[in-house]
């Protein structure tokens, strides 16, 4: 027994912390700053103080990246076909539909072509957002024709990937799409066309195995974590804690996965001269 | 009960035993027709469990520890094999296995994964799990083949690809990503066949073909069963259901148009009769890399690369 004990409840109370909702104040993941919507959309959606990017959609990519008013999208309307009829706690086929409701989005990637400083690019931006933003058939399919298009119109392409791999509710089907984004960008290599492979926070598993590693030049967005197993799979698998700063850009690039670091703020001005350097 | 026997296979067993006691013990006795009749039995109780194998038994047969593996079919398939060893870069990886053989007079190179049967041995091939310089050494032996214009084989039998802090350190998903871009342009014929396990992108970074097949108990899915059970049911106590929902058998993979073919196995699996297996493997491989030979590398290039984007299915 012991002699004192605390009357009252702890000052700091434990249990489930608050989430801030999604209104006019962020609070960053990294250092706790309370960051007014208006000052973190003027900062390219990274915290001030500490410079951890938050997770975005393509809606807010394209829009720090891209001439404005140049994207014009391609395949908009596609969508899962649940080819599978596959079924967990939930069917897959209301799944998608809870999610394409929620979200806006048809799947987990958009493509199109736009424009960036003038040059002429295909680009493709995944959303984490849609499922985790998994990749099954339609971003398979959607990823091979912004390929097929960049090869035939001979313009950059741009992929920025967000992804927790390949989606299981398409099993097999998903895992192809590996393949067959890998081999059409093989192609596209073969005649001539550059590629640029942004890696945004998270890019794990069956993206970061095909397409994600595959660029001429991969960038990663700083503090990103990046990888082909998940963090929590290793540290099973080998019973021990992982090392500080383990499957970040930072590490990618110490390893010599990834050509570069940059900052969200800097990768319009970086793709620009990138761009440029290509086409002279 | 013999090790390894699976829960199904069990009635099968019970019956084979019974007839080899009263064999024992009936010298004497004129039992013949009484024998004879409970080895009919035994062959139609077979025949009834084996065609209605749930997918999850399939599995399970998939991971049978008697089950012949890529050395196995080597030494009872091919002549001459030479195993070639290291990715040049950083070491030799054991859960992969590769070199020139001779197919019936056809010089192939054959690279398939390794698992060992033993705990010695699976420590040795690392249960099949393949490291990056794995797939390095896997795509240094195909570009050997590739210049010197020999086909390539590949045997997939793997629970994965190793997710460990040193495989992440030395670019796991970079080399997968790598093999399958370059096996998409391989100028030789690549025949790749699942033989065993067939788990997601570690099993694909040696996978890609003109002709993709599979045996008839191996699976192939995104994910194994018991993973996909924890992700998903958050439990795992629901791989049963997840096999089901994966739709992972070879009969699976024709209907969804990714396997090309599915190689029969003796009933009762691979491990019954390795011999017979290997047989049948062996005549639809020399069939397979025949029928590639006289397509030109530029052709065969095209057609792999249409083949692999036709896969998938979405609305419009």
């Amino acid at each position: 027994m012991p002699w004192f004990r605390r009357s009252k409840q702890n000052i700091i109370a434990e249990g489930p912390k608050k989430e801030i909702p999604d209104g006019l104040w962020t609070k960053c993941n990294g250092c706790g700053e309370i960051i007014h919507r208006k000052q973190l959309e003027q900062n390219f959606f990274v915290c001030p103080k500490c410079q951890t990017h938050f997770r975005i959609g393509s809606k807010e990519y394209f829009e720090i990246l891209l001439d404005r008013g140049s994207f014009k999208e391609m395949d908009k309307k596609m969508r899962s076909a649940d080819p599978l009829d596959f079924k967990d706690t939930k069917p897959y086929s209301d799944r998608i539909k809870d999610t394409i409701k929620k979200t806006g989005l048809n799947d987990a990637v958009r493509t199109g072509t736009a424009a960036i400083d003038n040059h002429p690019v295909v680009i493709a931006c995944m959303d984490f957002g849609f499922i985790g933003g998994s990749m099954g058939s339609v971003v398979g399919e959607k990823i091979a024709r912004a390929i097929d298009k960049a090869r035939k119109t001979e313009r950059p392409l741009i992929i920025i990937s967000s992804s927790g791999g390949a989606r299981m509710m398409e099993a097999a089907l998903s895992l192809m799409q590996l393949a067959k984004t890998s081999a059409k960008l093989a192609q596209l290599s073969d005649s001539g066309v550059p590629f640029f492979s942004i890696l945004t926070d998270p890019t794990t598993g069956g993206v970061t195995a095909s397409y994600a590693m595959l660029g001429d030049i991969n960038i990663a967005e700083p503090g990103a974590l990046i990888g082909f197993a998940g963090p929590r799979v290793i540290k099973q698998t080998i019973g021990k804690d992982l090392p500080k700063g383990f499957q970040r850009s930072e590490f990618l690039l110490e390893k010599g996965f990834v050509d570069m670091i940059v900052h969200r703020r800097e990768m319009r001005s970086t793709l620009s001269r990138l761009l440029h350097l290509f086409q002279n | 009960m013999a090790k390894g026997t699976l829960e199904f296979e069990r009635p099968i067993i019970e019956l084979e035993q019974k007839i080899e006691e009263m064999r024992k013990y009936a010298d004497n006795l004129d039992i013949a027709d009484e024998i004879g009749t409970l080895e009919k039995k035994v062959d139609q109780l077979r025949e009834s469990i084996f065609t209605n194998l749930t997918r999850w038994q399939r599995v399970q047969l998939a991971r049978h520890p008697d089950r012949p593996y890529t050395l196995d079919y080597v030494g009872m398939i091919m002549k001459d094999f030479v195993e070639l060893h290291g990715d040049r870069r950083y070491a030799d990886d054991k859960a992969v296995v590769g070199g020139f053989a001779s197919l019936e007079g056809r010089t192939v190179m054959l690279i398939g994964q390794q698992k060992g049967r033993d705990t010695k041995s699976n420590l040795y091939r690392n249960f099949g799990m393949m490291n990056p310089e794995g797939y390095r050494k896997a795509l240094r032996l195909m570009q050997l083949a590739a210049r010197f214009g020999k086909p390539v084989i590949t045997f997939l039998d793997t629970p994965g690809a190793y997710p460990g802090i040193g495989a992440e350190e030395r670019g796991q998903a970079e080399a997968i990503a790598r093999n399958l871009f370059e096996m998409s342009h391989l100028p030789v014929p690549i025949v790749a066949t699942i033989i065993g396990e067939g788990a997601s992108g570690g099993a694909l970074g040696i996978g890609i073909g003109d002709r993709i097949l599979m045996m008839e108990n191996a699976w192939y899915s995104v994910i194994a069963p018991e993973s996909c059970s924890s992700i998903l049911w958050r439990s795992w106590d629901y791989k049963e259901q997840a096999a089901e929902a994966l739709k992972l058998t070879a009969q699976d993979l024709v209907e969804q148009g990714i396997v090309d073919r599915v190689i029969a196995e003796p009933i009762g699996g691979a491990h019954r009769n390795p011999q017979k297996a290997a047989s049948i493997l062996k005549d639809v491989l020399i069939e397979e890399i025949d029928g590639l030979a006289k397509i030109t590398p530029d052709k065969l290039i095209k057609k792999r690369i249409e083949k692999f984007s036709k896969m998938g299915a979405w609305k419009e």
